[in-house]
């Protein structure tokens, strides 16, 4: 690896490239998470442009502007803020921190990098919505981005920034750092608010209630992520217009992507939203240089471990999220994990799959059940002890958590046609569907990999090989008396 | 779920499954589709509890106007023109594949679980299930059945994790020590480490289970479902009245289970009403007539045990002690047995340890609901009724947390509901009556102004009282309850009296003052427990009668109750054991208990239920209402009834109360009947006895019950006997520290009946100046400080 950038007192992992920068601006230097080199290189001035303005002005900016949430679910942060049901109070902004989306490591960089940027997001998000406590929740493994996040809060609290009476404007609002303590699913923002008031991460389900209407504590609440918040600052300093006029309409701004795997440059790169595609993101020198060792492609996730793959067929698919969604993935949190021709493919199935099992809270059964389910059937067969039927069950197990046709990209080597997102799901949660998701995905698009890897079933068997002994077979005629 | 306006007209229209259901706004989806005959399996919802959709089970296809779509039916609420199918292919797959994957790590070891049977795991597998298993991997271990409590044992194989029992302790009990551990497909249930589920309620996550996971220790293996037979009763182990049904194999109670009573308990038991039965089930209970010759006990024929009884009463001057154990019935056919054979009779049923009966009789009465109606406002005066009347807790735990329901405390110390009450007022003993008077005036402090308040906001107002203090001369709870039921505007009051059917031993005239059906009398019965042991000492009696009493266990003056079983000529006592109050007794009748008897109870708010004989009573025990009849047969006399039924048609006739009681729709009404009890005359109000001013140096002493001590029925239930905790004197924690003890070591104690030893421990519940004893403890007897007669009991406590 060679950044581009001279050495940083860093975890490597951001790249430079020529485009527009507006959350990474000051990632090069080696100061960036201070606050002499946040003022110095205009830090701040975008809640001082906010607090000149009334709040809902400040809300119309956002909204005008489009920013979609960069958390995964891509919806438009100035709509969700709208959400809120009109005088009642209190009412919270949590940030989520809690990045564990396998292959995604943006957000960290943003705390580690430029933890001021987010502190002044939070200040107009809550400016404009007319907040007085902000929750600012950062996953548990994160050291660094907590120990900066922390230093520079208090700075910012000392230099009058945060807390009574912002810049003398009258305006108050305090930010709480709350450290997650190791669960991938309090990524999932219902997960997050039972974790903040001290319960088990475990998600809520909604419909009922969206935390917009009943959240933290049971009263409203905007969860956004990290780098949503970071846009707000540019935002507020160069206008709504100036943002749209980066990358598409309906996708505006930059975006980071965090890429990983078989490229010659893994890193993250800010990259302009909507238009740039996943062949220039992997292949073009300013990016990623192409693939390790000038091999071949073999298939890459688009957006977290949790999105059905990509081939070599979807590369010229720019970062447009009403492009991709109906290619049969998405975008999700900005990452792209890449496979080169050597790729295990089931292996690799096993690795996202096994992750997901583990992450699963216990809640519903489908997850806690079937995950694990779906990880034992597969490492039986990348283990070759795998039976073709096995195969099948792979399928139907997946279908008893994610019922009806999967999303999946089309494929011209195997005549596939592509099949939508999203999926329906017996879940409250997506933990459960993204178990499923790379075992699709893989049996999908690469068959024959699997059938290499079983071998048949003994045709002695009957249809119902695969039930254990002593287990009652016919139970559906019986009545029950009682 | 209760919390519905289930009273509401019908407002919108379904569809479910083709046909229209008119449900009421609010309703949850799967709930509605019952109604309307569709049911959608489930585990983990409980109409009693708020949903989690954590099984998944309950998914069917629901359209709201953006197509059909998979949703969990236990968390979603019905809207106009809702279509749902729950039976199209996608349902019936998903419900097939949540039961697979519910199967996959389930032992099924039906075969030797206590669930097998009756367990829903079992049902919905029949009804949905895919009928196989395509799981070949090894399922998860656990180590089988552990203990979690005294009471209650976990297998964690067979856990399904629905998430009932921890959301029942949790948000019902008020008990968190169940909780889900580890996660992902390790999650299960335990308590935490040293921490048992030591619940009084634990007894409810064994019924609510749908799986074999949480088993009770009296019942395990002891009957499979469908050898029981079963009744439903109500619970007599307190005056709540809790609807159950009995369950017995081969003539045996084995098990009871909460029913569902809207009125009372909703579905809910406290340990002691689930598991007491089995005093009535144990080998220790009295089976024939005994007769005293000389110092030994010798069994007699009932013929000649009636003729005694008979002889004993009949033209004598009677005392009774007692009664609230027996049935309506019964209580009806001793007052009219005693009634007509002696010269005189004076009864109590409350042995010195409740409250004045004109108020209890007198004051106008509320019923749970009302106290937990949403937007109410409660008065508890008394003890903490997490000991008292654990079902009550409950559904005022409930009310408060989820309806609104604001409570005011006047207790001697914090209780499980001060964390949730609006004020909570802790006077010292000799200060509760003056501290009514504030509350409602209040002055004295930011609690009692917003006592007052409350109190003034013409929110309707229920006054739950009992005596939170038995130190404490009755008649400072009974003023402090006058005082808030006079000074208040639409206020009524529930009597948080404890003891079994104690209200129909009331309103049967079981009381000095008052004949049957809550009629005054100036004359005849004027003597209370305390006059009646006095009599019997001193000869003023020729008889007394103990129905069910054990005045040297209850009553607080035991010398005095020693005095008067050894001096009294002639002693019957009727009981199902031999306590040490019968040991004294010249004759000793043996009754028939808790699930013998067919009859019917009166609970705290009046309310009329049928409690119902499922078991044979053991050898020559009979019905309490059969030795009244029989003692009158003995003497010549026909009480005009020799059935139950009789019986009932009498007591209709000669008690205004029971004039109305439909008695043979009483069997089928799921709430009971409630009783109009209205009088015609207005209770005085009873004024508190002078204290002594405080000093500086002694502490005052409360003495008040709690669920398990050394009482009859907690000691003759094997499974309850062990859990009473020694007597430790309990201070607050400044007092604690200004005694410079270690926790738990022995102090001196001092009143005006001598020097006694006890160990000692720093509360946080007390409030400074005061100290508490539980009563009927092992270690110490309470009753050793009490003196008969002081207002208050003051102690010192030294080190040394």
């Amino acid at each position: 690896m060679s950044p581009a950038g001279t050495a940083l007192p860093h975890a490597p992992g951001f790249i430079a490239n020529d485009t527009p920068r507006i959350v990474t601006s000051r990632f090069e230097y080696e100061d960036s998470y201070t606050l002499e080199r946040y003022l110095a290189t205009g830090g701040y001035e975008g809640i001082r442009a906010a607090l000149g303005r009334p709040p809902a002005e400040v809300h119309g900016e956002v909204r005008d502007a489009t920013v979609l949430g960069r958390g995964g679910a891509g919806f438009p942060a100035g709509v969700k803020w709208g959400f809120m049901p009109p005088n009642v109070w209190p009412r919270y902004l949590v940030v989520n921190g809690d990045e564990s989306e396998p292959g995604t490591y943006k957000d960290r960089l943003l705390m580690e990098r430029d933890p001021h940027q987010l502190i002044e997001g939070c200040l107009i998000a809550c400016y404009a919505v007319g907040l007085s406590r902000c929750f600012l929740y950062i996953r548990g493994e994160m050291a660094l981005a907590q120990e900066r996040v922390a230093k520079a809060l208090n700075d910012a609290y000392a230099a009058g920034y945060v807390g009574r009476n912002v810049l003398g404007s009258g305006f108050s609002v305090d930010i709480v750092l709350h450290w997650g303590a190791g669960a991938y699913v309090v990524g999932e923002e219902t997960a997050l608010i039972e974790s903040l008031e001290g319960n088990r991460g475990m998600p809520r389900l909604k419909p009922p209630y969206f935390p917009a209407a009943i959240g933290l504590y049971g009263k409203p609440t905007i969860v956004n992520n990290v780098e949503t918040l970071a846009n707000l600052p540019w935002i507020l300093n160069n206008g709504a217009a100036a943002y749209k006029a980066i990358g598409t309409e309906t996708s505006p701004g930059t975006r980071m992507v965090a890429v990983s795997g078989h490229v010659e440059r893994p890193g993250v790169y800010e990259i302009i939203n909507g238009t740039t595609t996943f062949r220039d993101l992997l292949y073009n020198d300013e990016y990623c240089g192409g693939i390790r060792g000038g091999r071949a492609l073999k298939a890459f996730v688009p957006g977290g471990g949790s999105a059905p793959w990509f081939t070599p067929d979807q590369l010229d698919l720019p970062f447009e999220g009403s492009q991709i969604g109906p290619q049969g993935s998405m975008l999700g949190s900005g990452a792209v994990m890449v496979m080169d021709e050597t790729t295990d493919i089931p292996k690799a199935a096993l690795s996202l799959t096994r992750f997901y099992a583990h992450e699963s809270c216990g809640k519903c059964v489908p997850c806690r059940e079937g995950g694990t389910w779906l990880e034992r059937i597969l490492s039986r067969v990348v283990d070759g002890n795998g039976t073709r039927r096995d195969l099948d069950l792979l399928l139907e197990v997946g279908a008893s958590i994610c019922p009806g046709d999967f999303p999946h990209a089309s494929n011209e080597r195997l005549g596939l046609s592509a099949s939508p997102f999203p999926y329906q799901m017996t879940t409250i949660c997506f933990v459960g569907p993204s178990a499923f998701a790379p075992v699709h995905s893989a049996l999908t698009l690469f068959p024959e990999e699997f059938e290499a890897r079983v071998r048949d079933d003994d045709p002695s068997d009957d249809a119902s090989t695969d039930r254990p002994k002593g287990v009652p077979v016919e139970l559906k005629g019986l009545t029950h008396g009682g | 779920m209760a919390d519905q306006p289930t009273d509401a007209p019908p407002a919108l229209t379904i569809t479910v499954n083709g046909a229209s259901v008119r449900c009421a706004p609010g309703e949850l989806l799967i709930a509605a589709a019952e109604r309307a005959g569709t049911y959608i399996p489930r585990f983990c919802h409980h109409e009693r509890m708020k949903p989690v959709g954590m099984c998944r089970m309950c998914l069917v296809d629901v359209d709201s106007g953006r197509g059909p779509a998979l949703q969990p039916s236990c968390m979603v609420t019905v809207a106009e023109g809702m279509v749902v199918d729950t039976e199209s292919p996608r349902a019936k797959r998903a419900q097939e594949g949540i039961l697979e994957m519910l199967l996959v790590n389930h032992p099924l070891d039906c075969p030797v679980c206590d669930k097998g049977g009756e367990c829903p795991l079992q049902d919905q597998t029949v009804a949905f299930g895919p009928g196989e298993s395509r799981f070949v991997e090894e399922k998860r271990h656990y180590e089988k059945p552990i203990a979690i409590s005294d009471l209650v044992y976990l297998d964690r194989e067979r856990c399904i994790l629905c998430d009932r029992c921890t959301r029942f302790a949790k948000d019902v009990a008020g008990d968190p020590l169940i909780h889900f551990i580890a996660r992902g497909n390790e999650t299960q249930v335990n308590t935490f480490p040293d921490h048992p589920f030591a619940s009084y309620f634990s007894g409810n996550t064994v019924q609510i289970c749908p799986v074999g996971a949480l088993t009770a220790e009296p019942y395990r293996f002891t009957a499979r479902p469908w050898d029981l037979a079963e009744v439903e009763s109500t619970s007599t182990v307190d005056t709540t009245g809790a609807r159950v049904v009995l369950q017995s194999s081969r003539d045996r109670l084995v098990r009871v289970l909460g029913l569902d009573s809207e009125a009372t308990n909703w579905g809910w038991l406290s340990d002691k009403e689930r598991f007491a039965y089995e005093a009535s089930a144990g080998p220790t209970r009295l089976v024939e007539p005994l007769r005293r010759e000389d110092d030994e006990f010798v069994p007699a024929r009932w013929s000649a045990a009636s003729s005694f009884a008979a002889e004993a009463i009949k033209d004598k001057r009677v005392g009774v002690l007692g009664g609230a154990r027996l049935t309506v019935e019964a209580q009806f056919a001793w007052s009219a047995m005693l009634e007509q054979l002696a010269t005189s009779v004076i009864a109590d049923t409350q042995l010195a340890d409740g409250l004045p009966a004109q108020l209890v009789l007198g004051l106008p009465r509320a019923t749970i609901a009302r106290a937990c109606a949403p937007g109410g406002v409660v008065v508890h005066i008394g003890a903490d009724l997490k000991e008292e009347l654990p079902t009550l807790f409950l559904r005022l735990r409930h009310a408060i947390q989820n309806d609104g329901v604001s409570l005011i405390e006047l207790t001697p110390g914090a209780t499980s509901l001060s964390p949730m009450s609006a004020a909570s007022i802790h006077p010292v003993p000799g200060a509760l009556a003056q501290a009514a008077r504030d509350a409602v005036s209040g002055t004295g402090g930011a609690a009692y102004e917003i006592a007052s308040r409350l109190l003034a906001s013409g929110r309707p107002v229920t006054v739950i009282g009992g005596r939170g203090n038995l130190a404490e001369d009755a008649s400072f709870a009974a003023e402090a309850i006058s005082t808030i039921v006079g000074e208040v505007d639409n206020v009524r009051f529930l009597p948080a009296l404890r003891r079994g059917n104690v209200h129909g031993a009331l309103e049967l005239g079981f009381t000095p003052g008052f004949g049957p059906g809550g009629v005054r009398e100036s004359t005849g019965n004027q003597a209370d427990a305390v006059g009646i042991l006095e009599a019997a000492a001193n000869g003023a009696i020729d008889t007394l009668i103990l129905l069910g009493a054990d005045p040297l266990g209850d009553v607080p003056d035991a010398d005095l109750a020693q005095h008067a079983l050894a001096g009294v000529a002639n002693l019957i006592a009727v009981d199902l054991f031999m306590t040490d109050s019968c040991r004294y007794a010249n004759i000793v009748l043996p009754a028939a208990g808790y699930g013998e008897v067919d009859g019917s109870f009166l609970n705290l708010e009046g309310r009329l239920s049928p409690v119902a004989a499922k078991v044979t009573p053991p050898g020559q025990a009979r019905s309490d209402w059969m030795i009244a009849v029989d003692v009158a047969m003995s003497a010549g006399v026909d009480l005009g009834f020799d059935s139950l039924d009789e019986c009932r048609m009498a007591l209709s006739g000669a008690v205004g109360t029971f004039a109305p009681v439909d008695w043979s729709g009483l069997a089928r009404a799921e709430d009971g009947q409630l009783l109009d009890l209205t009088r015609d005359w207005v209770p005085d109000l009873v004024p508190a006895v002078v204290a002594p001013p405080l000093d500086g140096y002694g502490l005052r002493l409360v003495v008040d019950r709690t669920l398990w001590d050394l009482g009859t029925m907690v000691q003759e239930s094997p499974s309850l006997a062990g859990l009473a905790n020694d007597a430790v004197l309990s201070v607050s924690r400044e007092d604690f520290e200004r005694l410079g003890v270690a926790p738990g070591s022995e102090v001196t104690v001092t009143s005006s009946t001598g020097t006694h030893r006890m160990a000692v421990q720093s509360s946080d519940t007390l409030p400074r100046g005061a100290a508490r004893l539980p009563f009927r403890h092992a270690g110490f007897d309470a009753r050793r400080l009490l003196a008969a007669g002081e207002a208050v009991i003051e102690i010192r406590v030294s080190a040394n």
